[in-house]
C-alpha cells in the first residue's frame, strides 16, 4: 500500500465527514424545535406561533440542502475510497446504511417536500404531522448511521469466514444493540438538539439586541431555552459514559484521553490538565482529581483504569496469537478442507486483525521479527495529545452550554429575557460554540479508533482502495474547491435570511405582559 | 426461510426494482433539469419547470441513495469494484449531483438574475451529467471493466477515467439521456399549464422518443455483433461461498444473447422497450400526455431489464481478467444477511411506496404561472 494513498483517502474521508457534520446536527435539532414551535401553533391557534415556524423553517431548508448533498459523498465514498473495507465487512456494514435509506431517509426526503410545499395544502394538524414525520426521519437516520459507527468501534455479532475472506453476520441482534452504538446515538442527537439550540438562542439573541421581529424573537428563545436546557444534559449527562470500558480500544481510547500511560491503583484520578509527551511516554505537569476517573469508568473504587503501556502488552499478545489465524487462512486459501487449519483458525481466529498490523512493516505477518511486532503493538496507541485536548474542550464547552441554558432558562421564566442585555450578546457570541465540540467530539472518536478502521479487525492502512495519487488528489481538490464555494454561498444566504427576517410580518398579537402577578392567574 | 440460491436471486430482481424505481422517480427529475435551459426561457417559465419537480425530488433521489445502500448490503463486493473502479467517473456524478439539491433550494432565494441563470446551468449539470454517465456505465458494465482480485480478494482497476468513453458505452450514455428526457418531457406535459413551455417540452419529448428508438436498436445490433459477452465454463454453484476466484468464465462475442436462445420468454424486455417508448413517442404528439408519461415508464423499465436478463448470471464483468468476475453467485452477502434485508424490505417497501403515492397526491395538479408569483414556499 501507498502511505500516500492512505493518507490521501484519509484526509478526504475526514474532511467531507466533519463537512457533512456541520449541517447534519442542526438539522437533527431543528426538526424537533420546528415541532415543538408548530405544535404550539396548532394547539394555541395564534397566528403568529405560523410565522414563527416558518421563519426557522428556511433556515432549516437552507442547511438541509447541503446536509443531503453532502450526505450523499459519504453513502458512497465507502466504496470509491475504501472499498477493502466495502468487502471486508460490507456483509454487516452495508445493512444499517441499507436501512437507513428505506427506513429513515424515504421518510424525511418525502416528506420534506410536502413540508414546505404543503401548507396551503393541507389541514393544520395534517401539517404538523408532516413536520414530525420529517423531524422522526432524520433521527432515525441518526440511529442507523450510529449505529454502522458503533460496529466500527466495537464489531459484535461477526465473524472471519476463510472461504469468502470477508466478516460475516453472526447474530444481527448483537449488531443492533451493540451497546457503544446506543451510547453514541443518545449523546450524538442530543449534541445536534444542543446545536440548534444555540443556534436559534444566537439568532433570536441577535433580534432582541435590534429590536426587531420582536414578537418571533422572544418566542423563539423561549423555545430554544427550554429544548437547549434539556439537551444539554441529557449531551453532558447520558454522553458516551456507558461506552468507555468494555472493549480493549475503548480502553485504549480512554486511556489516550486521559493520558494514562501506566495502569495507576484504583481508584483512578481524573487528570484535569497535563502536557503529553508522547516520546517519553508520560504525562507531564499533571493536575488530577482523585478517585473521579475511576467511578466514571469502571463504576466502582475498586476496579482500575487500564493505562496503555498495559494495553499494548495485551496488543502483543493478540499479535502472536494473530499470526497463527493467519497461516490458517493462508492455508485454507490452496486448501479449504485442511482440517488442522481450520481448527487453527478456531482458535485463533479473533485475533487475526492484529496480525495484520503488522502489514506496515512486513509483507507476511507470520514471518515478522520480535521488533517488528513490539512496534506493531505501540501503533495501538492513537494520537495521545490530541486525544487529550480534543476531549477536554469538548468537554468543557458541554459545560459552559449547560451554564448558558441554564441562564437562558432561567430569565426567560423570569421574563427578563428582554432586558438582560449582556445575556443577549453572550448569546450572540456563543452561536460557533456547538460546532466546534461536535467536530472534536467526531475527532476523538475516530481517530480514538485507529490504528484500526474496525477495532481489532481491519487495520486502517488495508482498507483503501487501489488507486493511484493522482486520482486522490483530483477528487480531493475537487471537493474542496466545490464544498468551499458552497459554504460561502450557504452562510451568505443563511445571513441574508436572518437579515431580513420573517416574510410574514404580522404584529406583536399579544404585547409583552408586564411582571409575573403576585397573585396566580385562575381561568 | 428461503435457501441461498433463491435469497441471491431476490438480491438479484431487488437490484433491478431499485435501479427501475431509481429510472421511474428520480430519471424526470433528471431530464427535467436537463431540459430546463432548453424548454424554458424567461425567469417565471424556468421557475415552473422548476417547481414541478420541486416538492418530489428529494424524495426521489432517495432511491439513488438507496440503491447505493442496497448494493453495499447485499453485493458488497459489485459495491466495492464498481465504485472505486469508476472512480473519477463517481466523483464527476457526486459533484453533478451536490449541485442539484443546492440548485433547487439556492436559485430563487435572491432575484439577481445572473445568479439564477448560474443556478440554471447547475441544475443542467445536475440533470444532463449523471444521466449520461450512468449510461456510460451501463455500458461499461456491458464491455466488461478491466479489473482483477487477487487471493486476498482485494480488487484492483487497470482501466483510466477516459478509457470509460467507448463508442459502446457512449451510445449506451446517449441511450439512457434519450431515455430519461423523454421521460422529462412526459412529465412536464403532465405538470405544467398549457402554453409555450408545456409545448417546447413536448417538441423536445418527440426527438428524444425517436433517438431513444434508434440508440436503443443501434445497442441491440452491437451486442449482436460486436464481440461483447462472457460465459460461465463449467456449471456454476448457487450455494458456493462468495468468493469469484472459485469460479470461472470466458470472454464470447454475441454472449449477452444466448440467455434468448435458452428463455425466450426474456424477450418480453426489449419488446417492452420498444413497444414503450414508441408509445410515448405517439402520446407525445397526440398529446395524450398520461399515455406518453406510461410509455416513458414502461420504456425505461424495458430498456433497463434488457440489460439485466442479458447479462444474467453475470453483474460486473471483467475484461482484463474473466476469472475475477462478479456473478450473481458469487458476489453476494451472506444468506443470514441477505434474508434479514429481505425481511426488512418486505416490511418498509410497501409503507414507502403507500406514503410516496400520498405526497404525489396531496402535491397533484399542475404548476401554473400565477401559482408560482404567488406562493412563497416555491422555488
Amino acid at each position: 500500500m501507498d502511505p500516500q494513498v492512505i493518507d490521501l483517502s484519509r484526509i478526504q474521508f475526514a474532511a467531507t465527514a466533519l463537512y457533512h457534520f456541520l449541517f447534519v446536527p442542526l438539522t437533527l435539532g431543528l426538526s424537533f424545535m420546528l415541532v415543538i414551535m408548530e405544535s404550539v401553533y396548532v394547539m394555541t391557534n395564534r397566528p403568529i406561533w405560523r410565522v414563527v415556524t416558518r421563519f426557522w423553517g428556511r433556515i432549516f431548508a437552507i442547511n438541509f440542502v447541503l446536509g443531503v448533498a453532502t450526505g450523499l459523498t459519504m453513502e458512497f465514498q465507502f466504496g470509491t475510497n475504501w472499498s477493502y473495507f466495502s468487502h471486508y465487512v460490507g456483509d454487516i456494514f452495508g445493512a444499517p446504511l441499507a436501512i437507513e435509506g428505506l427506513m429513515a431517509f424515504f421518510l424525511e426526503a418525502t416528506f420534506v417536500g410536502i413540508m414546505f410545499f404543503g401548507w396551503n395544502r393541507l389541514s393544520k394538524l395534517g401539517h404538523l404531522i408532516v413536520t414530525f414525520l420529517v423531524a422522526l426521519g432524520t433521527n432515525l437516520s441518526a440511529l442507523w448511521i450510529l449505529i454502522a459507527n458503533g460496529w466500527m468501534q466495537n464489531p459484535v455479532g461477526a465473524t472471519f469466514n476463510p472461504d469468502t475472506m470477508r466478516m460475516e453476520v453472526s447474530d444481527f441482534g448483537q449488531v443492533l444493540f451493540n451497546p457503544i452504538a446506543q451510547a453514541k446515538f443518545v449523546h450524538t442527537v442530543s449534541a445536534g438538539y444542543v446545536c440548534a439550540s444555540v443556534v436559534v438562542l444566537g439568532i433570536s439573541a441577535y433580534y432582541l439586541l435590534k429590536g426587531k421581529w420582536v414578537a418571533v424573537a422572544r418566542r423563539s428563545m423561549t423555545v430554544a431555552a427550554a429544548f437547549g436546557l434539556a439537551s444539554s444534559l441529557s449531551v453532558v449527562v447520558l454522553g458516551d459514559e456507558s461506552g468507555y470500558a468494555l472493549t480493549d480500544n475503548q480502553k485504549m481510547k480512554l486511556a489516550a484521553i486521559e493520558a494514562a500511560w501506566h495502569t495507576a491503583p484504583a481508584p483512578s484520578g481524573l487528570t484535569l490538565f497535563g502536557m503529553p509527551d508522547t516520546t517519553a511516554r508520560t504525562t507531564r505537569y499533571k493536575v488530577e482529581i482523585p478517585w473521579v476517573l475511576g467511578l466514571i469508568a469502571t463504576r466502582s473504587l475498586d476496579k482500575t483504569v487500564a493505562g496503555m503501556s498495559e494495553l499494548v502488552l495485551k496488543a502483543h499478545d493478540r499479535i502472536e496469537s494473530g499470526q497463527v489465524a493467519y497461516r490458517a487462512v493462508e492455508t485454507l486459501k490452496n486448501d479449504p478442507n485442511n482440517q488442522t487449519a481450520r481448527a487453527a483458525f478456531a482458535m485463533h481466529g479473533r485475533d487475526l486483525g492484529y496480525a495484520m498490523l503488522l502489514k506496515r512493516y512486513v509483507a507476511d505477518p507470520a514471518a515478522a521479527t520480535p521488533q517488528q511486532i513490539d512496534q506493531a503493538a505501540w501503533d495501538t496507541v492513537p494520537n495521545v495529545p490530541l486525544m487529550f485536548w480534543g476531549f477536554r474542550v469538548m468537554a468543557a464547552i458541554g459545560f459552559l452550554m449547560i451554564a448558558l441554558f441554564a441562564t437562558a432558562f432561567m430569565l426567560c421564566s423570569l421574563r427578563m429575557h428582554l432586558n438582560a442585555k449582556w445575556f443577549l450578546k453572550l448569546a450572540v457570541l456563543a452561536i460557533p460554540l456547538p460546532w466546534i465540540a461536535i467536530e472534536l467530539g467526531w475527532l476523538v472518536a475516530e481517530i480514538g479508533r485507529q490504528p484500526w478502521a474496525i477495532e481489532g479487525v481491519l487495520p486502517t492502512f488495508l482498507a483503501t482502495s487501489t488507486l493511484s495519487r493522482g486520482a486522490l488528489w483530483t477528487t480531493l481538490i475537487g471537493f474542496t474547491l466545490l464544498y468551499g464555494t458552497l459554504a460561502v454561498i450557504e452562510v451568505r444566504l443563511i445571513l441574508a435570511t436572518i437579515r431580513h427576517g420573517p416574510y410574514e410580518h404580522d404584529d406583536d398579537p399579544q404585547p409583552l405582559p408586564g411582571p409575573i402577578p403576585a397573585e396566580p392567574v385562575t381561568a | 426461510m428461503f435457501d441461498y440460491e433463491i435469497l441471491r436471486l431476490i438480491w438479484w430482481v431487488l437490484l433491478g426494482v431499485l435501479l427501475i424505481g431509481f429510472a421511474l422517480t428520480d430519471g424526470f427529475d433528471l431530464g427535467v433539469t436537463a431540459l430546463l435551459p432548453f424548454a424554458a426561457r424567461t425567469d417565471a417559465e424556468r421557475r415552473m419547470v422548476i417547481n414541478s419537480v420541486g416538492p418530489a425530488w428529494e424524495g426521489n433521489q432517495v432511491w439513488f441513495i438507496l440503491g447505493g445502500g442496497a448494493i453495499f448490503a447485499a453485493w458488497p463486493f459489485v459495491y466495492a469494484v464498481s465504485f472505486s473502479g469508476f472512480y473519477l467517473a463517481m466523483f464527476v456524478v457526486l459533484a453533478a449531483l451536490i449541485l442539484r439539491p443546492v440548485g433547487f433550494k439556492y436559485r430563487s432565494k435572491k432575484p439577481d438574475a445572473a445568479w439564477r441563470s448560474r443556478w440554471d446551468w447547475a441544475l443542467f449539470v445536475g440533470g444532463f451529467v449523471p444521466a449520461l454517465v450512468f449510461g456510460v456505465a451501463v455500458g461499461n458494465v456491458l464491455q466488461g471493466a478491466p479489473f482483477r482480485i487477487d487471493s486476498d480478494l482485494r480488487s484492483w482497476y487497470e482501466g483510466s477515467f477516459f478509457g470509460l468513453f467507448t463508442p459502446f458505452a457512449l451510445l449506451c450514455g446517449l441511450l439512457s439521456l434519450a431515455m430519461l428526457v423523454v421521460h422529462g418531457a412526459a412529465w412536464l406535459a403532465i405538470k405544467l399549464e398549457h402554453g409555450a413551455v408545456h409545448d417546447r417540452a413536448r417538441r423536445f419529448g418527440t426527438w428524444a422518443a425517436l433517438a431513444a428508438l434508434a440508440l436503443f436498436a443501434l445497442g441491440g445490433l452491437y451486442v449482436a455483433f460486436g464481440d461483447i459477452g462472457y460465459r460461465m465454463v463449467g456449471a456454476a454453484d448457487p450455494i458456493g461461498p462468495s468468493n469469484p476466484l472459485r469460479t470461472t468464465t470466458e470472454q464470447v462475442g454475441g454472449g449477452w444473447l444466448t440467455n434468448y436462445g435458452r428463455y425466450p420468454w426474456m424477450l418480453i424486455a426489449p419488446a417492452l422497450g420498444f413497444a414503450s417508448s414508441a408509445l410515448a413517442l405517439v402520446g407525445i404528439r397526440a398529446g395524450r400526455e398520461w399515455a406518453a408519461f406510461a410509455g416513458s415508464s414502461a420504456g425505461a423499465l424495458g430498456i433497463i431489464a434488457t440489460v439485466g436478463l442479458s447479462m444474467f448470471p453475470y453483474i460486473l464483468p471483467s475484461s482484463i481478467d474473466p476469472h475475477s468476475s462478479l456473478t450473481v453467485w458469487n458476489a453476494s452477502s451472506s444468506a443470514h444477511t441477505l434474508a434479514i434485508m429481505v425481511v426488512v424490505t418486505v416490511v418498509f417497501l410497501p409503507i414507502v411506496l403507500a406514503y410516496t403515492a400520498w405526497a404525489y397526491k396531496v402535491m397533484f395538479g399542475r404548476v401554473t404561472t400565477e401559482e408560482v408569483r404567488t406562493n412563497p414556499d416555491f422555488y
